[in-house]
């Protein structure tokens, strides 16, 4: 009797997360669609759009490229090793080239913009859904998903993949850098390995990554600002949620991508 | 009679288990100032939301010059009103000329709305150097005074005052509720406003209401308000601690 009600407990538990994930889903699946057509609607903030690509994609590059320069040196350090084992030692250029275009580029870079974005954005727009000030612009006959989500979305969306050729170029001379006064590779044999190796399908690949979750990373941050708690409290926990889920997802479309780009 | 410029109809509206409005009724003529008092928390504040669907009731109607509001085209509808929230709701990442001239900024040219901004911050007793501020360099009481100029910036039919004088000094109470006076009477404004000072509502009122337990306890011209008879307004307007309404929950 008392398995047959733990047994009931655990199956209602699992139930109710259940129908939580799903509602979850179905809330951020229509909050994305009202973002969307709101950007190619109708009234547009060009002013608004500009600030958000400043904010987005232009403060972002320090940490971007610091990430990036220490990811190739790392790589080229790593692969050297791995490649030694099998005296392959001379892929080294074009296996940081490769890693960095398809992968690490659009992955640790939307990590990183992520933590910085997501949070920030969550941050903001929590705020002003607590004092009101989204209230006011509804009043002030101002769309807050066309003045504050489609500019957001839309910066995401067209610095992300900047930003990621940034860091690709970047992580590239990293590894170069550590190939030539490391590990004795003569610089120009390096680049030409780099150059001869990389496709067309590589590079473009990782900057649909970057558009992806740089639309990701906005759109975490506008989805729990915008339906954030009352009080410092709702806001905090937006931030976290935003930060969170935004890489989760990042993650998870990483590997859909792949599979995608894989099979094609 | 003429249409009642904005009418509300057995409003209902709860959050989870707390039931804020249980019915509210209330009428408020064209060019008349209707005040709204009440105890804290008993819900004036989502009452005037819920008119301009910041909130949307769960049972029972809003109407604005005779019209249900989800039959009118929102941004119409809205253009009608100015409001003035509690918190001030100043847009902080804007300049205080940017806040007061928002609406105008979509049409205008920005050297008529700076000037538009800097002639409504004076009716509101601002400088104009305070035009170019942010908002959160301003002390409370300025900040509550931008949020009334942005109300009043686009000469709007309707405008709706969450406590305008809460934070002010008595003699800036003083020029607010002239200003929200002469709004109403030589402008033709409609106003709502919600004020726990009664040398304010003595002022500013054509008509006063009183919410309590989530519906209008009372309602009748400013004169009747001292010689009502209604227990709660009695409490209420000579702030006694004994009465039907409960003090200490
Ligand atoms: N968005 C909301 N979510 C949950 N509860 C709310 C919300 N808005 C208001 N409430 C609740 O509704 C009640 C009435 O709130 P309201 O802000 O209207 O009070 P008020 O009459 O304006 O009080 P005050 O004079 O203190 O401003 C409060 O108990 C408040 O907690
Ligand atoms: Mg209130």
């Amino acid at each position: 009797m008392a398995a047959l009600s733990v047994l009931h407990g655990f199956v209602a538990g699992v139930g109710a997360t259940v129908l939580g994930f799903c509602q979850a889903i179905g809330a951020v699946t229509l909050f994305a669609l009202r973002g969307l057509l709101a950007i190619v609607t109708p009234p547009w903030y060009p002013r608004e759009l500009l600030r958000q690509i400043m904010k987005i994609g232009y403060y972002s590059l320090p940490v971007v490229g610091l990430t990036a320069v220490a990811t190739g040196g790392v790589l080229a350090l790593q692969i050297y090793i791995g490649g030694s084992r099998f005296n392959a030692e001379s892929v080294v250029a074009s296996i940081v080239a490769i890693g960095m275009v398809r992968e690490l580029g659009p992955v640790l870079g939307g990590l990183v913009v992520a933590g910085r974005v997501s949070a920030a954005i969550a941050a903001e727009i929590g705020t002003m859904r607590v004092t009101e000030q989204i209230d006011a612009l509804t009043t002030l006959s101002t769309n807050p998903f066309k003045y504050l989500v489609a500019p957001r979305l839309l910066a995401g969306v067209l610095t992300m993949p900047i930003l990621v050729a940034v860091a690709d170029t970047i992580g590239i001379m990293g590894g170069w850098l550590v190939g030539a006064n490391r590990l004795g590779f003569n610089p120009e044999t390096y680049i030409r390995n780099t150059v001869d190796f990389l496709t067309f399908g590589d590079i473009a690949s990782g900057l649909v990554k970057a558009a992806v979750f740089g639309f990701i990373i906005t759109l975490m941050g506008c989805f729990h600002g915008y339906n954030s708690g009352r009080g410092a409290q709702g806001v905090g926990r937006a931030t976290t949620n935003a930060v969170v889920s935004a890489m989760v997802l990042i993650l998870a479309f990483d590997y859909l991508l792949t599979e995608l780009f894989f099979s094609t | 009679m003429s249409t009642p410029k904005i009418e509300m109809q057995d409003v209902h509206k709860r959050f989870g288990s707390n039931r804020v409005l249980r019915g509210v009724d209330l009428s408020v003529a064209p060019s008349e100032s209707m005040v709204i008092i009440g105890g804290s928390g008993t819900g004036k504040s989502v009452t005037i939301k819920s008119v301009l669907g910041l909130v949307t009731p769960d049972k029972g109607s809003v109407l604005v010059d005779g019209k249900d509001v989800r039959k009118w085209k929102r941004e119409t509808l809205l253009d009608k009103f100015g409001m003035l929230f509690q918190g001030g709701a100043l847009f902080d990442s804007l300049k205080v000329w940017e806040n007061v001239a928002f609406r105008a900024l979509r049409s205008k040219s920005t050297e008529e709305c700076r000037e538009l901004a800097i002639e409504k911050l004076r009716r509101v007793g601002l400088k104009p150097e305070t035009a170019d501020q942010l908002p959160a360099e301003l002390s409370g009481g300025m900040q509550k005074r931008v949020g009334l100029a942005r109300a009043i910036a686009t000469s709007p039919e309707i405008i709706f005052f969450d406590e305008p004088t809460t934070g002010l000094d008595p003699i800036m109470s003083d020029v607010i509720n002239d200003l929200i006076r002469e709004l109403v009477v030589e402008l033709k404004c409609t106003a709502m406003t919600i004020t726990h000072d009664m040398t304010s509502v003595r002022k500013i009122a054509d008509r006063v209401a009183m919410l309590h337990d989530g519906v209008i306890q009372w309602t009748g011209p400013v004169g009747d308000m001292d010689a009502s008879g209604n227990p709660y307004v009695e409490q209420f307007i000579n702030g006694r601690a004994d009465g039907p309404i409960e003090a200490v929950r």
